[in-house]
């Protein structure tokens, strides 16, 4: 399956074309290194990006990762020097380790757009229209989705900081996420052992019970072991999340819908889940900059739970295009990434939207390869 | 001739050696002590090669021996793909190991992985980096963990005396084989009630990758007959 040398010089050769169009945007053009430092990704990412990226070591530096993705590196970029509004345009390879070896794209070309703007709906309409408009001789079928909307449920829902927190912190790893909502929605029993420490706490501080246990070896504190101690006895008392909340979130978990169609449906449940209201006024601006832009959202495909993979910093407006071939990843995705710009800006943050191709699936559709 | 590769010395030699002669198939060492050959009689186109049981995965992963004995944590854990490089034949009934994660035993809070994982995220708030567990069985723990869900770890290298890393400081926590569950315990550690990652025992591979062209397939043939056991299915 891997492709000749002048089948990659073809794939090359889509890839400046594709470049080319992002750049007459007026987005500047940047580069980036192939070696990232492998702190700052796992700091992000945590370990699962070992089994994804190619691990190095650097004899001076440490730990280095060949670039699995260009968005870490260009809001750093951007984050570091860049003045604002700022478009960005780059194209080159990601190198993605693969654990099967049958599996094809170890390395590949991709050429990426980046918006950081504050006008946030008019920019996620703005890239989705570039990508949706580039690719339109393709065919491709379009997905959509918002997980800010989900991300504000959580928020707005009547229960504990700490499970909220709890909440936000699995929302891209959908099996975790739904057995904290059954828990915390009553729907699934704590163990037998929480129980039995729950009772055991009844009648003895923390530190009495961590002493009986044996010797404390590690790190992780006796201090440590009685906040953890507490916030399990304060979840302890913490009333189940009630049952038509839960229902809302459990049902906007499953929404799919056309996007207006969507929209009115979300509506209807903002009155029973008002902390959702402002979500829903972002995705209703961003309907109409898309139908502004010509993009017919009677028909858009909108899931809410879309893009909620691992591995994500997405935290609101996310999208992909994919061929009618299941076989063949998505050919475009992208999305909003606010949260992510805080958290390598070093104090500062900035709204980002943007979104990648992948040259050689499209030269592969063009029938080129 | 095809080539088994049996572990090179210890028990797990002894035991391998046990389960193939009940068989009718008597191995041994030959040369003196300390030299690493062997010999199988009463099979013909059949070579005993002797070698460490953590290199016995890379060897059938590359088809240069055929069959071999070893841990199957070790082929879960050293090989990508494990199925499509070698089909585990026979589990041999010993070598029993659980490859567990263990915490302090003072962690009162802390029984299950949605615990650690809790854990995890208020050490890592607490302390500045992620809750550290050491362990040299990488890929196991890592696709364990991320198919649980568990975020806010990261992994340490250790090949050996794991269980004494909490106690130095080098990690919170950690992942590592164990049959009794007493060197654990002897260092204040205890298991997640989770149940383990994996339950180990030695087993015969075969290598997909080896020759079993003409002759090889012959000799596999006459093996699984004389062992009283079904032909491994080579076909891909």
């Amino acid at each position: 399956m891997s492709l000749t040398a002048s089948e990659k010089a073809g794939v090359r050769a889509v890839a400046e074309e594709l470049y080319a169009r992002f750049l007459a945007t007026g987005a500047a053009p940047v580069e980036t290194d192939i070696l990232q430092p492998a702190g700052t990704l796992l700091d992000l990412y945590g370990e699962d990006i070992r089994a994804r990226a190619y691990v190095t070591a650097d004899p001076g530096l440490g730990e280095m990762m060949l670039r699995p993705d260009f968005t870490v590196p260009v809001v750093q970029a951007h984050m570091r020097d860049g003045a604002e509004p700022a478009r960005y345009a780059y194209m080159g390879e990601v190198f993605r380790r693969q654990e099967d070896p049958q599996a094809r794209a170890r390395e590949y070309l991709q050429v990426g757009f980046e918006v950081f703007d504050r006008a946030a709906p008019a920019a996620d309409a703005e890239v989705f229209a570039l990508f949706s408009d580039i690719l339109a001789p393709l065919k491709l079928r379009p997905a959509t989705g918002d997980i800010g909307i989900l991300m504000a449920a959580v928020r707005g829902l009547s229960t504990s900081d700490r499970r909220k927190a709890a909440l936000l912190r699995h929302i891209w790893r959908p099996r975790r996420f739904r057995a904290l909502l059954d828990r915390f929605a009553g729907r699934a029993a704590p163990s037998p052992a929480r129980a039995a420490l729950l009772s055991r706490l009844k009648s003895d501080a923390p530190a009495a019970l961590v002493e009986a246990a044996g010797p404390l070896v590690g790190l992780r504190s006796a201090e440590d072991i009685a906040e953890r101690a507490t916030a399990l006895i304060e979840d302890a008392q913490t009333p189940p999340i009630a049952a038509p909340e839960a229902a809302l979130l459990y049902d906007l978990l499953n929404l799919q819908a056309p996007a207006l169609a969507a929209l009115a449906h979300l509506r209807g449940i903002a009155p029973m889940l008002p902390a959702i209201t402002p979500a829903i006024d972002t995705f209703a601006a961003r309907l109409e900059a898309l139908q502004a832009r010509g993009v017919d959202v009677a028909n858009l495909p909108f899931e809410a739970s879309h893009g909620r993979t691992t591995l994500e910093y997405y935290d609101g407006f996310v999208f992909t295009l994919t061929a009618g071939d299941a076989n063949l990843p998505a050919i475009a995705s992208g999305g909003r990434y606010d949260a992510l710009t805080a958290q390598l800006g070093q104090g500062g943050s900035i709204p980002a939207v943007g979104g990648i191709i992948r040259p050689e699936l499209v030269a592969r559709l063009r029938g080129d390869l | 001739m095809i080539k088994i590769g049996v572990p090179s010395k210890g028990r797990l030699m002894e035991k391998t050696f046990d389960w193939f002669s009940a068989r009718g198939l008597s191995m041994a060492k030959t040369g003196n002590d300390r030299e690493y050959s062997g010999e199988i009689n009463g099979i013909d186109g059949v070579e005993l090669v002797m070698l460490s049981a953590g290199e016995i995965p890379r060897e059938l992963d590359a088809g240069r021996i055929h069959l071999g004995v070893t841990g199957s944590d070790l082929v879960r854990d050293k090989l990508a793909g494990w199925q499509t490089r070698v089909i585990d034949w026979q589990a041999l009934g010993f070598g029993h190991a659980d490859l567990v994660i263990a915490v302090p035993q003072a962690w009162v809070d802390v029984d299950t992985l949605d615990d650690l994982d809790a854990a995890a995220s208020a050490f890592r708030a607490r302390h500045g980096f992620r809750l550290r567990i050491a362990t040299k069985y990488h890929r196991l723990v890592r696709d364990y963990l991320t198919a649980n869900g568990v975020a806010d770890y990261a992994l340490t290298d250790s090949q050996g005396a794991t269980e004494g890393t909490v106690k130095n400081l080098t990690a919170e926590a950690i992942a590592d084989i164990t049959s009794s569950g007493e060197t654990l315990r002897a260092n204040h550690l205890k298991m997640l009630s989770d149940g383990p990652i994996h339950q180990s025992q030695a087993t015969l591979f075969v290598a997909r990758a080896a020759d079993w062209s003409g002759a090889g397939r012959a000799s596999l043939a006459e093996l699984a007959k004389r062992l009283g056991m079904p032909l491994p299915d080579l076909a891909d």
